[in-house]
């Protein structure tokens, strides 16, 4: 089965803010889709946000739900009490979902939402939440996220942001915007490139690579404060900031000993440890989960390959063996997979390699996909297809079953990080 | 709640943004306050000099070998050809004999591959290089290896005549 959906997911509010229209194209292949029904909450037609319609948005992005047409519903039922479950299963809805939203006295809004079983006549879940009706938004992805987990059993990563780079002409800007690609912000903007943009664990920092001095150098930019600091600025080039999971210190490449190797540094600068040791190049560091493991690429075998070494340092063992380029790895977060970028007759895909079994699957077919990133569930990866000589934004579901194009007004998209579940 | 209440700040400013893709509330780092001004290579149009200056520097005077700045390479490759042994003797000598020039190596490479791996590469480029001129007497301290990786072009087209371009080693003297 293939099918194609296009959301616009450019709101009301954000329509003149160019960069903020991503079209979002879905492709699924192979899998059973969870038929949904996502009712309009009573009330929402007098906020500034419809929140079923992020809901459903959300959903149908997954590729893991189909969305069940509820139009004509009328009255639309609020309670448990008044919902037709015989028309929803003639309707073909698994999972129902309705809602209300009501203001409150001091200009904020409750919103209730519930979740039902359709066939076993039950309700899964119910929530409700008092927010400012800006709020609304992300709200609707908290619930999405709810139902997404109820349905799954997975956490559902609605409500995590992602950032990437847009190029347009000769200025660079680094953007933070919501993982459905709405309400993109710059957050940085240059003249010079910046590349590899990395979250923080907590989500607080961005650490990147700045041009600014004519060479590339590292620095950690605190998002809610927007002060920056130069973590690495030494002799050579100073590249590929990798968080330790605790967030005390990145792991980057650095060159001022003659060729790039990898060093551990404080997240805030001082001293870098040398941990690798090779005669060739050795970078892209990722660590693992569990803070373990450092993965990363080297040359020292004569074509660039994915490594591990301890994170202390010590000996490192290769772990990818087909064809002669695999780069740049991350971590699943689960820790059991890596995904890579693999060039296979001069073209060059996002594969994944099970660390259990050594099995490597291919999951996209561009010419020059680079810069995976998982997202915080493990299901989806995000990357950075070129297509027509500019840089978009794609994903993948982990499994390949499950495609996203984000085309993107902005001008050349690259370099996309996926950032941290909410602390909630 | 608490730790991503700064990203909750930026999803309410920007629900609330109208024309402007920044608004004053959202920190933002402007680097572009000061132009760039990028040291001209022999491929880039050079800035006017007068007659005097070409003479009095040989760096610029277009019928010295020292005015020919770039070592281009094969594809994955970091070897310098023997084609630009001339122009990294010119400049080893030239540094040999101004003993207070000080020089930055910049590597470049072609759009295809990983972007991180290409800046690696291109430092290893500009090292290749350097090694040539360590061999003629430069001494290490004296230059530095740095690499834009696959970030700025000269040639922006997606095919072997612009990629030839790009992979490239470009010597910078210190103050241009």
């Amino acid at each position: 089965m293939k099918k194609n959906l296009l959301f616009f997911v450019c709101w009301a509010l954000l329509a003149f803010a160019a960069q903020a229209q991503l079209t979002i194209d879905i492709t699924t292949s192979g899998g059973r889709q969870v038929p949904v029904a996502v009712l309009p909450f009573s009330g929402e037609n007098t906020q500034p946000q419809s929140v079923s319609t992020v809901i459903g948005a959300d959903l149908a992005r997954t590729g893991l739900f189909r969305l069940v047409n509820a139009m004509g519903v009328s009255p639309l039922p609020t309670e448990p009490s008044e919902v037709n479950f015989v028309d929803w299963t003639a309707r073909t809805a698994e999972a129902l979902v309705i809602g209300k939203i009501e203001p409150l006295p001091d200009g904020r809004v409750e919103v209730r939402f519930r979740l039902f079983d359709v066939q076993k006549q039950s309700q899964l879940a119910s929530f409700s939440y008092v927010v400012a009706p800006a709020q609304l938004r992300a709200t609707a992805h908290r619930i999405a996220d709810v139902i997404y987990e109820k349905l799954t059993g997975d956490r559902g990563v609605f409500s995590t942001k992602i950032t990437y780079v847009v190029k347009r002409g000769t200025r660079y800007e680094l953007q933070v915007a919501d993982a459905d690609g709405a309400n993109s912000q710059a957050v940085l903007a240059a003249n010079e490139p910046i590349i590899s943009p990395s979250w923080s664990p907590d989500g607080s920092r961005l650490a990147y690579v700045s041009f600014d001095q004519k060479k590339p150098i590292v620095v950690v930019q605190n998002l809610a404060q927007g002060t920056t600091q130069i973590v690495a600025a030494f002799r050579g080039n100073n590249s590929a900031p990798a968080w330790s999971p605790d967030g005390r210190r990145l792991a980057v490449a650095l060159s001022k000993d003659g060729l790039t190797q990898i060093y551990l540094i404080g997240a805030s600068g001082g001293q870098p440890e040398r941990i690798t040791d090779s005669s060739g190049i050795d970078t892209q560091p990722a660590f693992s989960p569990d803070g373990q493991w450092i993965a990363f690429t080297s040359d020292r075998g004569g074509s660039p390959q994915v490594y591990k070494m301890p994170a202390s340092g010590g000996a490192a063992q290769r772990l990818t063996f087909e064809g002669s380029y695999n780069v740049g790895p991350r971590f699943s977060p689960d820790g059991k997979s890596i995904a890579f970028v693999q060039r296979d007759a001069a073209r060059y895909r996002i594969a994944t390699l099970e660390l259990g079994t050594g099995q490597v699957q291919v999951l996209t077919d561009g010419s020059l996909d680079d810069s995976p990133t998982f997202a915080p569930n493990g299901k989806m990866i995000l990357y950075e297809a070129q297509v027509g000589g500019q840089g978009q934004l794609a994903a993948v579901s982990s499994d390949g079953r499950v495609r996203q194009r984000l085309t993107s007004s902005a001008g050349d998209v690259r370099d996309p990080s996926w950032g941290p579940l909410p602390t909630n | 709640m608490k730790k991503i209440a700064p990203l909750l700040v930026l999803a309410t400013l920007a629900a609330a943004c109208s024309s402007t893709p920044t608004t004053k509330d959202v920190p933002v780092t402007d680097r572009t306050t000061t132009p760039p001004t990028q040291a001209t290579g022999p491929t880039s149009t050079t800035t006017p000099t007068t007659t005097a200056s070409i003479a009095a520097n040989p760096l610029r005077d277009p019928s010295n070998i020292l005015s020919k700045r770039s070592v281009y390479f094969d594809f994955d490759s970091n070897a310098v050809k023997d084609e630009y042994r001339g122009l990294v003797q010119a400049h080893s000598k030239y540094m040999t004999e101004k003993r207070d020039t000080k020089i930055r190596i910049e590597g470049n490479c072609d759009e295809r591959g990983s972007r991180e791996y290409n800046l690696a590469l291109g430092q290893r480029r500009a090292e290749s290089v350097k090694k040539v001129m360590a061999v003629l007497g430069v001494a290490d301290l004296r230059v530095e290896t740095v690499s834009y990786g696959e970030e700025k072009p000269v040639a922006a087209g997606h095919d072997e005549a612009a990629w030839a371009q790009n992979r490239r080693a470009d010597i910078k003297y210190a103050g241009e």
